[in-house]
């Protein structure tokens, strides 16, 4: 009997790192009320940490997702709004990344079947950066970028 | 406890359009006072959307979503008279739940 815990333990080493982040609830989708914050990943600076603390691997570029009515330069970086759709089959979620915030991570979101993977909101950019619309279709992720310029207190145009 | 949020809920097509307007300080816990001293972060962290009783939406959020956060997206399905759940917990262990019927 002990034999085989062992067994299982050293099996399920493996999975286990897996296991805990997609119960930390973003591979999940999240439980109304049992829904956690994923304190990992919103304190990653780049892409591939963003990525290991997610718990996936590179992601490939892809032209299906898209920005909708985000704009190329913003006026005021505590208010830029963006706008994400994905016609991947199967999005299962969609993450806004900035590049130069002091955390790259702004959003995730979950996106149950009969939701349309297309979502808008508003971030704050501390300044001109790339940001990347993360989109995890299938098991796969998948990515998009697109610079934004931020004119602080300019007057804009 | 925090103010109301605004939800609007609008059948477009085959599916429901809902928009949601969050009064939230979002504090991102890098900026400084007047004597220098850091703004402890103050943020939404989660938010989740319901429709009958199933989520239509399930979001976490970093504090580099803008202040009074804004937030639209569409699901299937939803008639007119339905009801559109909307609950956020921010960093503080605070919770809001609003509800908007659909139009």
């Amino acid at each position: 009997m002990n034999a085989k815990r062992r067994e299982v333990l050293k099996q399920g080493g493996g999975v286990t790192l897996l296991t805990l982040l997609a119960a930390a609830g973003w591979l999940a989708p999240g439980a109304a009320s049992g829904q956690t914050w994923n304190k990992d990943a919103f304190e990653t600076h780049s892409l591939d940490e963003t990525m290991k603390a997610l718990g996936g691997g590179a992601p490939v570029p892809s032209k299906d997702i898209q920005f909708v009515s985000t704009p190329d330069i913003a006026e005021n970086g505590a208010v830029v709004p963006i706008g994400v759709t994905s016609t991947l089959p199967k999005t299962e979620s969609i993450a806004i990344l900035v590049e130069k915030n002091p955390n790259m991570l702004a959003a995730v979101f979950d996106i149950p079947a009969g939701t349309d993977p297309a979502l808008s909101t508003r971030i704050k950019m501390g300044q001109s950066s790339n940001v990347y619309a993360l989109v995890k279709a299938d098991g796969k992720y998948y990515v998009a970028s697109k610079e934004i310029k931020v004119t602080l207190g300019g007057c804009g145009g | 406890m925090a103010d109301p949020m605004k939800i609007r809920a609008n059948v477009v097509g085959d599916s429901t359009e809902v928009k949601v307007l969050m009064n939230h300080e979002m504090e991102t816990g890098q900026r400084k006072d007047a004597q220098g001293k850091t703004i402890p972060a103050w943020f939404i962290q989660t938010v989740t959307a319901t429709h009958n009783g199933k989520t239509v939406l399930a979001a976490q959020w970093g504090p580099a979503v803008a202040k009074n956060p804004f937030l639209a997206f569409k699901f299937k399905g939803g008639a007119k008279g339905d009801k559109v759940q909307i609950t956020w917990t921010d960093s503080k262990g605070d919770k809001r739940t609003d509800e908007a019927t659909i139009a």
